[in-house]
């Protein structure tokens, strides 16, 4: 069995938990492991509960609900999750708070040093536990600190000496000490929000406007940080219809452009949606997912949106959204979506929830070689003349021109317009465009990405789920592959458009189908029982604001008597 | 040299007698003053009768949404710095349903001219009062009259530290050209409020009505005294001033995007070594 730790910090915000966590986790990715990671906080910048979930040891792509090691720096966290430890736990928390238990560290944190520092202590404490040789947590603390910082480097650097020797004569035994020493490989610890970023930017992202809404904030922040390397402008609107509206004026005139925002935002920015179609003009939609409705829970995850995106905007048009699974999948499909966007001449959505947008892993470094960004608009010497920025063709591109940059003139209307691009109310001109706009489904089509089966066509029992919960569906399965089960799971990294061909027989050839999404009403199975007539034959829902694990799954799979 | 033929003519959707023609003309004779060929030129519009302007001469036009041209105009500007850009919609789109942008756009002072339509009424939707309809209008959706005194533009825009500001009537053709073509020339975003009658649904600001209280502001007003410019700004009634109320020098929104410098977005390749660099960060 490959090691599984799960590690679990657990303070208020402002305790720098999360700052230990990130120290932690970069230090163990740097010397080769995998890592994965997980956040729960509170809509407030100070107090309240937060969390910051580790799992090490194997490659993870979730978190578990049992805890290994819990570091509790409040009372509240002793209070919360003490019974989510393991029978083999380490509880860490401050001498004053810790219960009588098997496990329990009590740590006399004021004899190591200063409050502001306990986060610090507890770290090297962590470090030690999990046998990470010395210098790699000293480097990860010194990058963090040393460049901005340099008079806390040395307080840190004392702290951490100090829990060391202290962690030397008062650790109990335990079996979390890492195993093996894997070489460095050169991995990327990356949320899911930082690789939507880097493949924006690779993708050749050139303008993004948004109005700042968790959990979609960090895509931006991320785009914001390497603006200038990559010669892109980034503009916080003054509201989210601003945003996609500049996006679009953006796009219009030639730069690659997105917007990111959550629900609420994105209800804002629907007419702006409907407006991207009419006009023809490339956008990338980033909707981060979080419970609604209304203000919801700002800071939780859910997938409840599907049918908004799907649905977004008056009017009939085509569109595509892509639901990624994974940290890579974040990366390869947004670069994915600014190409198909800019070819279709469309709105294309990137679809995820505050689990993906936080959650980090190790993932190889991408490579780029392969990767061509996106080249806006039309060779100039390919069009007729006079220019038509509508021009009828069969497959209902026109090529699109940008504005100054050659003597043809581009119009680009929002009512119905006629080849020109000027406004029109003539009944067959009308027909023509409708049908125009809507053929550009076939190209969408052709670039669907089927689903991802994995295990046995033949299965007993075959897990289907899309965007975020793909992780902790393929660990259920792997579990109750162990448990000698013929489990498959399959995966929608794209939601629309739907293509049966692509699906149809795994549905079919499976005994029994479980449909697995993060929201009450089973949005997913109702698209593709409306897509196909094909009805799941279960549902695992999960609508409490937190992310699945495996864990639930299988709960619910019991509960169900599926498995 | 760019000629007013290069703009063309067009048959239009407009009522006879409404003051639009009047703006068509002086914005056609504005932009060949200026010396702009339209492929130089990008109108931004959103959605009424003034919003139709740019399907009436020959430019690159972005028709968008109801009360949103703004947003979608700064966007342009700021993936190509070498297109001059015109945001040209009536009262209810820029100071109604954009008032947001309206407010946000002044403070970004971004190279950019807005025409805003005055005509103080709803003409698309058939006569319904605007923000700056005169207070006590009586329409069949407002029938005890208007409750709101009227938006006042030019004095917000002073107030907001916009960089140009000036009022036209689209029946001074000559004044309004030159208001039009010293906003287009201006470094910066510059507000050229435009009174017009409705001839179909505004039976208080008629031809004759401006006629009677429109005035010529004269040489002594000093445009660039900020404090002289809100009392001219804030003379809205009896006697209505036209002309450059107020005009300042600030710095341009775009000069703090380095990669502007460089010009359009559209011709700038990804830095693949950037990107590798930048990759490295997050090892």
């Amino acid at each position: 069995m490959p090691q599984d730790i799960q590690i679990l910090i657990g303070g208020e915000a402002g305790q720098g938990l999360v700052t230990i966590g990130q120290l932690l986790s970069r230090a163990l990715v740097r010397s080769g492991r995998e890592v994965f990671t997980s956040q729960s906080y509170h809509s407030r910048i100070r107090g309240g509960h937060n969390t910051f979930a580790l799992r090490v040891g194997d490659s993870f792509a979730a978190a578990r609900d049992s805890i290994d090691i819990l570091v509790a720096l409040n009372a509240e966290t002793v209070e919360l999750h003490r019974g989510q430890l393991t029978d083999r736990a380490l509880l860490i928390a401050d001498a004053t708070l810790t219960p009588e238990m098997p496990g329990a560290i009590p740590v006399p944190f004021a004899d190591l040093g200063p409050e502001k520092l306990w986060n610090t202590a507890a770290l090297a404490l962590l470090g030690r536990i999990l046998g990470m040789p010395e210098g790699s947590l000293h480097q990860a603390v010194e990058a963090l600190f040393g460049r901005k910082h340099p008079e806390s480097l040395e307080e840190n650097r004392a702290i951490m000496e100090k829990s060391r020797e202290w962690a030397k004569a008062h650790l109990p035994e335990h079996d979390f000490t890492l195993a093996d020493q894997p070489a460095a490989n050169g991995n990327l610890l990356l949320t899911g929000n930082e690789a939507i970023a880097l493949g924006a930017l690779a993708g050749g992202l050139k303008f993004c406007a948004f109005y700042p809404m968790t959990p979609a904030t960090s895509v931006v922040q991320e785009l914001i940080t390497h603006a200038d390397t990559m010669g892109c402008v980034i503009e916080q609107a003054e509201d989210e219809i601003a945003a996609i509206n500049m996006a679009l004026g953006a796009s219009f005139a030639g730069a690659p452009a997105m917007v990111a925002t959550s629900g609420g935002g994105f209800a804002l920015m629907v007419e702006g949606v409907s407006l991207a179609a009419m006009t023809e003009t490339p956008v990338l939609i980033v909707v981060g997912q979080r419970p609604g409705p209304a203000t919801g829970m700002p800071t939780r995850t859910e997938q409840a949106d599907l049918e908004l995106v799907l649905h977004a905007g008056h009017g009939e048009f085509s569109r595509a959204i892509f639901t990624p699974g994974s940290i890579e999948e974040c990366f390869e499909l947004t670069v994915r979506a600014l190409d198909l966007a800019e070819r279709s001449q469309s709105p294309v959505f990137l679809l995820t929830d505050q689990f993906l947008a936080d959650c980090s892993r190790a993932v190889a470094p991408f490579d780029l070689s392969t990767i061509t960004p996106v080249s806006p608009g039309a060779d100039t010497n390919s069009v007729d003349t006079p220019y038509r920025r509508y021009r009828l063709t069969a497959d209902g591109l026109s090529p699109r021109l940008l504005p100054g940059f050659s003597e043809h003139l581009v119009v680009a209307d929002s009512d119905e317009h006629d080849e020109e691009g000027h406004l029109s109310e003539d009944y067959d001109l009308r027909r023509a465009m409708v049908e125009k706009r809507l053929g550009k489904l076939e190209l969408l089509q052709q670039e669907a990405t089927a689903p991802t089966l994995e295990g046995d066509k033949e299965a007993e029992l075959l897990l289907v789920c899309w965007g975020s919960s793909l992780g902790p569906v393929q660990e259920a399965a792997a579990s109750l592959r162990d448990q000698g089960r013929r489990v498959a799971t399959l995966h929608f990294s794209q939601v629309w458009p739907l293509l049966p061909d692509q699906f149809m027989d795994i549905l079919q050839a499976a005994d029994e189908t479980v449909c697995i999404e993060g929201n009450a009403t089973g949005q997913f199975a109702r698209l593709i029982r409306r897509e196909t007539g094909f009805v799941a034959d279960h549902r695992i829902n999960r609508y409490d604001g937190l992310p699945f694990t495996a864990n639930y799954i299988l709960e619910q799979l019991k509960n169900q008597a599926v498995a | 040299m760019p000629t007013i033929e290069d703009y063309g003519t067009f048959e239009t959707a407009w009522c006879p007698g409404c003051g639009n023609f009047g703006i068509l003309n002086a914005l056609k004779k504005a932009l060949v003053n200026c010396d702009l060929a339209p492929h130089q030129v990008l109108l931004v519009s959103g959605i009424g009768q003034a919003a139709k302007t740019p399907h009436y001469l020959r430019a690159n036009v972005f028709n968008g949404l109801h009360g949103r041209s703004l947003p979608a105009a700064i966007g342009a500007r700021l993936a190509n710095p070498e297109l001059t850009v015109i945001a040209e919609s009536g009262d209810g789109c820029m100071y109604g349903e954009g008032g947001n942008h309206f407010l946000a756009a002044l403070r970004r002072n971004l190279d950019l001219t807005i025409l805003a339509h005055d005509n103080r009424v709803y003409g698309l939707t058939k006569g319904q009062t605007s923000p700056t309809s005169q207070q006590g209008m009586v329409t069949k959706t407002q029938p005890h009259g208007a409750f709101a005194p009227p938006f006042n533009p030019v004095a917000v825009a002073v107030t907001m530290g916009a960089s140009f500001v000036a009022r036209g009537y689209a029946g001074k053709l000559e004044h309004l050209t030159g208001l039009i073509a010293e906003a287009i020339k201006h470094r910066g975003t510059a507000l050229v409020d435009i009174l017009q009658p409705c001839v179909s649904f505004n039976r208080i600001n008629t031809y004759q009505w401006y006629q009677q209280h429109c005035y010529e502001l004269s040489a002594e007003h000093d445009p660039t005294d900020r404090d002289q410019a809100l009392r001219v700004a804030l003379e809205f009634g009896e006697r209505i001033p036209l002309g450059v109320i107020y005009q300042t020098q600030k710095p341009l929104f775009e000069e703090q995007f380095a990669t502007l410098e460089k010009g359009p977005l559209a011709r700038q390749e990804v830095s693949r070594e950037g990107l590798k660099n930048i990759m490295q960060q997050y090892a």
